[in-house]
């Protein structure tokens, strides 16, 4: 058995959700146009995963197996209601932004990925941990590409122009290719870094 | 005992061409295309031009830690092919990304020559039209001034925006449009030593240009078939770059389809799309159903019999 601090830090760094399992693609693409809404899209998937982790873990030993993932769904999906009205209730901006994608939490693969393959075995103190580390790496991968395609595709970092106004930005990243170049050149470097370290 | 029998695997017939000779026959065969740039736009052609070879190969020789800087001359034929496809005029660092973007992402990220999927110098225009349109692709066609070498220039609408251009100016290259893709003569002859240099099959130039002509023939005639083969880039697309050896299908009947596909995409961006020119995208798509298109026309070995699926 692992401890709890490898538990929590297998999230940030050797099970990274983004960079080294590739889940949530959908959202990662989607919503990384800009530091602050990657950054808040993490944030709301890591209060999710907290709380469904916790649900399904104290729940473990009264969920049917023939019938979990659609009880799985069905907590899931009362965590991201919470979410979507505190968002639309205290941030209506950030809630525009991140639009579809917050309902679309409900089927985000690392959620009910965790669900399944952790939270369904593990003790609540222990699932909670889990969530933490796997929700803060999220928010991590997804706030590093946000600041990527915000810095080069609108010259700003967290809404703060900081390249000046010389600098003409490369449009391409704040379209969906430009998704898709970041985040390949994103996953090659962390593999790379992941074999010069030899974390494997 | 002499041994006379040497044993050795294939391939045992070499030819004398390698990487580096294909280059040099490309750079040769883009010369004259080169040369009515800078004859039409004067120096700011050859800076272009300059600054887009230079800075793919110091991203290739970077990238490869190697210190010959010429290598086997892909980077420079890249280079020098963005920049065909560049306005004569587009800021410096326009120029530079874009010749960054061709060998780091269009190329080696694939892992390098050979390996890559894309056209580079396409890969690195699109990047540039997508992000920078406005200095790529806007109000930035100049109108060519021969032998005026350092000649003020005016801006001047593109003739595939315009359509005013004559077939005469078109053929001969004195319109507004890239380095490289207004002078037709000059294309033709740089890709007849291709052709006698046994670099370029007719088929997938043939399959480009003559869908090219039958769709422009549809839309407006036979002036108007010619009209469209002749502005733009579609010679530059069909001789130089659709003829990549890496990205584009080896079958003869692959090549065809590749060609007819570059056409047909290129053509109906051109009538229907909202952007005036689709050589860059129909090729670009086509690299893409590249190794969809070789699997299906695989040709069939010499004695084997098709399963019947009854």
């Amino acid at each position: 058995m692992s401890t709890l601090a490898q538990e929590f830090s297998k999230g940030i760094f050797k099970e990274n959700p983004i960079f080294r399992l590739l889940l949530g693609m959908c959202p990662t693409l989607a919503v990384s146009i800009t530091a602050i809404n990657g950054f808040g899209m993490g944030v709301a998937a890591l209060f999710v995963l907290l709380g469904s982790n916790l649900v399904i873990a104290a729940l473990r030993n009264f969920i049917p197996s023939k019938v979990r993932i659609p009880a799985y769904i069905l907590i899931i999906a009362t965590f991201v209601t919470i979410v979507d009205m505190v968002l639309n209730a205290f941030t209506p901006d950030l809630h525009k932004a991140l639009g579809i994608f917050i309902p679309l939490i409900v089927v985000n693969c690392i959620i009910l990925g965790r669900a399944e393959a952790f939270a369904r075995k593990n003790s609540v103190a222990r699932s909670v941990i889990d969530a933490l580390g796997m929700g803060v790496g999220f928010t991590l991968s997804l706030t590093i590409l946000g600041i990527i395609r915000e810095l080069f595709g609108k010259g700003s970092i967290f809404g703060v122009g900081v390249m000046g106004s010389a600098f003409e930005p490369m449009g391409i990243l704040a379209t969906a290719p430009g998704a898709f170049i970041t985040l390949g050149i994103m996953l090659g470097f962390v593999n790379f870094m992941f074999k010069r370290l030899g974390i494997e | 005992m002499e041994r006379k029998l040497v044993v050795s695997s294939s391939p045992h017939l070499k030819s004398p061409d390698d990487i580096q000779s294909i280059m040099v026959d490309v750079l040769v065969a883009l010369f004259p295309v080169a040369l009515m740039a800078v004859f039409l736009f004067g120096y700011r052609a050859l800076i272009t031009m300059i600054i887009a070879m230079v800075v793919a190969m110091a991203t290739e020789a970077i990238i490869l830690r190697k210190g010959n800087f010429f290598g086997d001359g892909s980077a420079a034929v890249t280079g020098l092919l963005l920049a065909m496809t560049l306005p004569p005029a587009p800021p410096w660092w326009v120029v530079a990304i874009g010749s960054v973007v061709a060998i780091a992402i269009g190329k080696q990220i694939y892992g390098g020559l050979g390996n890559n999927i894309f056209n580079p110098a396409l890969v690195g225009r699109a990047v540039l039209v997508v992000s920078w349109g406005g200095h790529i692709a806007g109000n930035v066609w100049l109108k060519p001034v021969p032998f005026g070498f350092t000649a003020d220039m005016v801006t001047q609408a593109s003739p595939l925006a315009a359509y005013n251009a004559s077939l005469g100016d078109l053929f001969l290259g004195t319109v507004p449009g890239s380095l490289g893709e207004t002078s037709a003569l000059a294309l033709i002859i740089g890709a007849i030593w291709l052709f006698y240099r046994g670099h370029i099959d007719w088929r997938i130039p043939g399959g480009f240009i003559g869908v090219v002509f039958i769709l422009g023939l549809i839309s407006g005639g036979f002036s108007m078939g010619l009209y469209h083969i002749l502005a733009g880039g579609v010679l530059l697309g069909a001789l130089f770059m659709a003829t990549d050896m890496v990205t584009s299908p080896v079958t003869a009947t692959g090549k065809i389809i590749f060609g007819v596909g570059c056409g047909v995409v290129t053509m109906v961006i051109r009538l229907f799309g909202s952007l005036p020119e689709g050589v860059t995208f129909g090729i670009l798509l086509m690299n893409g159903l590249t190794p969809l298109i070789d699997n299906l026309t695989l040709p069939k070995k010499f004695g084997e019999v098709k399963k019947s699926n009854a």
